[in-house]
């Protein structure tokens, strides 16, 4: 019986060895979540402290360096976390690997067009295109 | 021999439940409901703020709606309880907190808390102050 060829699972786990990847994965997701530890604070802090929840208080407090900047962070690095977390939802649900391949790349495209239109809604406020 | 189907991991169902076996449900339950629904209203609302009065008008009227409300709030305390339970996670990640006391006073200690801070942010945004 060549490697990885068996017939138990524990025998096929074994044979396998390890998978070899998904280190990067997991420590991503916990220095994101650092990260969005401090983003998410400054998050809530702002809408706190702001001085009325009207759009245009929302609209100068984001086109402003100092909402904007950790605004673009905060996007980038959310969906990013999200990603990560929901692909852990997805493999330890989705066993088959082609339904795999393709809700994961779902959620690739998902949260790459999400991010894009969370950045040009807030480009577009930091940048004077709206009123 | 018969082959018998091989002993897999005990699920839920076999568990007797506790703190930690709850905040470790919620951790991953709220995680998806931020990164679908938490995710798409901030789009949503940024690209309404972009777009000027009319379209914000739209976004607002829906946000104070009592759906809206109540999906807000909820994702608020979503938002928290992930965020207690994430600092959890990565005090149990260096290896610490493992005791069982403790570790259910911590687990414990998540779902007050996101309680706690939930409350008193919509008491702030609803204008109530100190």
């Amino acid at each position: 019986m060549s490697i990885g060829e068996s017939s138990t699972p524990l025998g096929k786990v074994r044979g396998l060895g390890s998978a070899r990847e998904g280190g990067v994965h997991w420590l991503t997701e916990r220095v994101t979540s650092i990260a969005l530890l401090l983003l998410g604070t400054w998050f809530i802090a702002s809408l706190l402290l702001l001085p009325g929840l009207d759009p245009h208080t929302l609209a100068e407090w984001l086109s402003a360096p100092s909402g904007a900047i950790p605004m673009a962070l905060l996007i980038i690095v959310g969906f990013k976390h999200a990603l990560d977390g929901m692909k852990v939802f997805i493999d330890d649900y989705v066993h088959e690997p082609g339904s795999n391949f393709v809700i994961n790349t779902l959620l690739l495209f998902l949260a790459i067009a999400g991010a894009a239109i969370a950045l040009y809604a807030l480009a577009t406020l930091a940048f004077g295109g709206a009123s | 021999m018969a082959t018998r189907p091989r002993p897999l991991s005990p699920h839920l169902t076999i568990w007797r439940w506790g703190p930690h076996m709850v905040v470790s449900i919620l951790h991953r339950a709220t995680g998806v409901a931020l990164s679908i629904a938490g995710l798409a209203i901030l789009a949503w609302w940024l690209m309404a703020l972009a777009q000027g009065q009319e379209a914000y008008a739209t976004f607002s009227k829906v946000a104070h709606s009592p759906i809206g409300l109540i999906v807000l709030i909820g994702l608020t305390w979503s938002f928290f309880q992930h965020l207690l339970s994430g600092i959890r996670h990565l005090v149990m990640d260096s290896g610490a907190a493992f005791e069982l006391g403790v570790n259910k006073s911590f687990a414990i200690l998540t779902i007050v808390g996101s309680i706690l801070l939930t409350v008193l942010l919509w008491a702030w945004l609803m204008g109530v102050r100190p």
